[in-house]
């Protein structure tokens, strides 16, 4: 996601809710010209199995904050989490959410300890057959037993309007919160990631150029951040 | 004690068991160093299920895996794979203590999955990760990590540029580093990657300062345990230490700083070899220079690679059967403290236009500590050696390998969350 966005503030907290709101939120997506158009799609970022040193970098503690009538959070596991390194701006998490109860999970809100501002992103095509980036509609679905891959080019946890630099090295933590309220929380660890070459739809036919934004610059040059 | 390089040993020993050819007779006597090691590691059991199973499979090279976690880094005592990059970076300014921390964070996690054969976070290429091919990935600090952590009263007083010799003919291209990383596995799109995965996960932190590549055999070509040889065509590497035997020499104990324990010090010297005069130079007048003989690396006093060469022997005229100026009678020193682990690579690039070759040696060698070993034996090398004459010391960096680290541990924790 090497450029940017200029998600008007008021518009962005319209989408906070997206399993509330979704098809609001789409609707506006589509009157403002604020989705976000991939320019290639990604495919990386696979990675199923827990591989040494997992242990370190991955965390599986379901959420301490459910309550007991909340269960439906308490059986998640997440592998390879991450988060793209940023100095301002946007970036997204990801990571393979695995559902081990036998019963199916939504996930339909998250916060972040790096932003006020997350959502659950999806990429999809618009009326125009342009991959769009977008609040998820029903949010993310977990089968029973079965897992949720967030990953660049496909679904994933966007943040927006970072309140600190995320840097390279560094962890934020990521709750996500169940339809039923339970909540699961994990550490994303930063990485350097230039993948992507993602641009964005200013609005009407404009594109900006990966330069022109300001947050989402994804190509940090030596400095000592 | 060995920890991982224990394992590595066993590891490698699987595949070599697969690949050995009974009765080589080059292999036989420099393969007891190798088989011993692997014994005292005691990983015989793992090694041998996996080398009886797998001895079928062709892709048993690229499926052995190293282990990363241990006493110490993996990638000194694991016997050289075929490939090797040495990739030396250099902090950007402001780059301090918490930098590091973050960086030894994201390169242990990498380090630890690509040698599992898995991608690191973020991949952009997961599929190159599939091929372990016996990767191993080892850490080295320059003095300079020392100045930019503020850690100057850690820096062990061996940490330092070697003193200037006068065969030395240094270039800026090859020489120090805040940071080192060697890379070596068997396969060289599996190191390709590697590198790649890290140095672009290093990419805010440093600035990448020389990278040399080197080779030796491939998997499969010869005997397990064969001493490699170089592109002047020696045997090169005869008599080295050997781990599980020399550890004294070759690590720190737990008497050095906790950091410490478990690492060691390393020397990467840049050895260009003429290979144009070499050229002119008989057969004899080679066997002459070195002390050993070309075809099995025996020294001329001797009938086997590993004889002990007689230094005191003579011939018929009464002329000392190794010469005094030869390169193994001039790179033993009196004291046998002075010696360390031989771990190099050929190097063979393209020569610039107009010349033949660029040819030599990324000479690699780990000891305990660097001033009291390698110095000394550079000195004496400095001084009189015959193979001065066709080779050259064109870089010189140095670095401590701090010790290995456990599962959820970062290497250099110990170091720099003091």
């Amino acid at each position: 996601m090497t450029s940017l966005t200029r998600l008007s503030r008021p518009a962005a907290r319209s989408l906070q809710h997206p399993s509330g709101r979704a098809a609001a939120a789409a609707r506006l997506l589509g009157a403002s010209a604020l989705g976000l158009t991939l320019a290639f799609s990604l495919t990386a970022c696979a990675a199923q199995s827990p591989a040494v040193g997992d242990a370190a970098a991955t965390s599986t503690t379901p959420a301490a904050g459910a309550t007991p009538a909340d269960e439906g959070a308490t059986a998640i596991t997440v592998t390879d989490p991450w988060i793209k390194a940023v100095d301002s701006g946007m970036t997204a998490v990801f990571g393979t959410l695995v559902n081990g109860s036998d019963s199916e999970v939504r996930f339909v809100s998250a916060v972040t300890s790096a932003s006020p501002k997350m959502e659950l992103h999806e990429m999809a095509k618009n009326d125009a057959g342009e991959m769009v980036m977008r609040p998820k509609e029903g949010g993310f679905v977990l089968a029973a037993g079965g897992s949720h891959e967030l990953a660049p080019g496909g679904d994933h946890l966007m943040i927006m309007d970072i309140s600190a630099p995320v840097k390279p090295g560094d962890e934020v933590s990521v709750t996500l919160t169940a339809e039923d309220g339970s909540e699961f929380t994990f550490m994303a660890p930063a990485r350097t990631y230039t993948g992507g070459n993602e641009t964005y739809e200013s609005g009407g036919m404009g594109m900006e150029t990966p330069a022109a934004g300001g947050g989402m610059d994804a190509t940090p040059m030596p400095a000592a951040s | 004690m060995l920890g991982g390089a224990a394992l590595a040993l066993g590891g490698r020993a699987a595949w070599d068991a697969a690949a050995a050819e009974p009765g080589s007779a080059e292999a036989g006597s420099a393969a007891s160093g190798t088989a011993s090691s692997s014994g005292t590691a005691g990983t015989s059991g793992t090694a041998g299920t996996s080398g009886t199973s797998t001895s079928g499979s062709a892709d048993t090279a690229g499926r052995a895996v190293v282990p990363f976690f241990g006493e110490q880094q993996a990638g000194v005592a694991t016997p050289p794979p075929a490939f090797a990059s040495l990739v030396a970076f250099d902090l950007v300014a402001g780059a301090d203590r918490d930098a590091l921390v973050r960086l030894m964070r994201i390169w242990t996690d990498d380090i630890g999955r690509l040698t599992a054969g898995e991608p690191g976070l973020g991949d952009t290429e997961p599929e190159l990760a599939t091929v372990p091919a016996s990767l191993t990935v080892t850490i080295g600090y320059g003095p300079g990590v020392f100045t930019a952590a503020d850690l100057e009263i850690e820096r062990p007083a061996w940490l330092a540029p070697l003193p200037p010799l006068g065969i030395d003919r240094l270039e800026d291209a090859w020489s120090g580093g805040d940071l080192l990383v060697q890379i070596c596995a068997d396969d060289d799109l599996t190191v390709a990657h590697a590198t790649r995965v890290l140095a672009r996960q290093a990419r805010t932190f440093t600035t990448v300062r020389w990278v040399q590549r080197g080779f030796r055999r491939s998997p499969g070509t010869t005997a397990p345990g064969t001493t490699m040889r170089n592109l002047m065509g020696q045997v090169d590497g005869s008599r080295n230490l050997v781990p599980g035997t020399d550890d004294a020499l070759i690590w720190h104990d737990d008497s050095a700083p906790s950091w410490l324990a478990g690492g060691t010090g390393m020397v990467v010297r840049r050895i260009a070899m003429d290979l144009d005069t070499w050229d002119v130079l008989d057969r004899s007048g080679r066997e002459i220079t070195i002390g050993r003989r070309l075809s099995d690396g025996a020294p001329l006093t001797g009938t086997a690679e590993l004889d002990e060469p007689d230094l005191d022997a003579v011939n018929d005229l009464g002329f000392p059967m190794i010469d005094t100026v030869a390169h193994i009678r001039r790179a033993r020193s009196a004291s046998t403290s002075e010696r360390f682990l031989r771990r190099g690579y050929n190097y063979d690039d393209p020569p610039v236009t107009g010349k033949l070759s660029n040819s030599g040696l990324v000479f690699v060698t780990f000891q305990r500590d660097i001033t009291a070993q390698f110095v000394p034996i550079a000195r004496r090398l400095d001084e009189l050696d015959l193979l001065n004459r066709w080779t050259t010391p064109i870089g010189s960096a140095v670095f401590v390998v701090p010790g290995g680290c456990r599962e959820g541990e970062f290497i250099g924790q110990r170091l720099l969350t003091v």
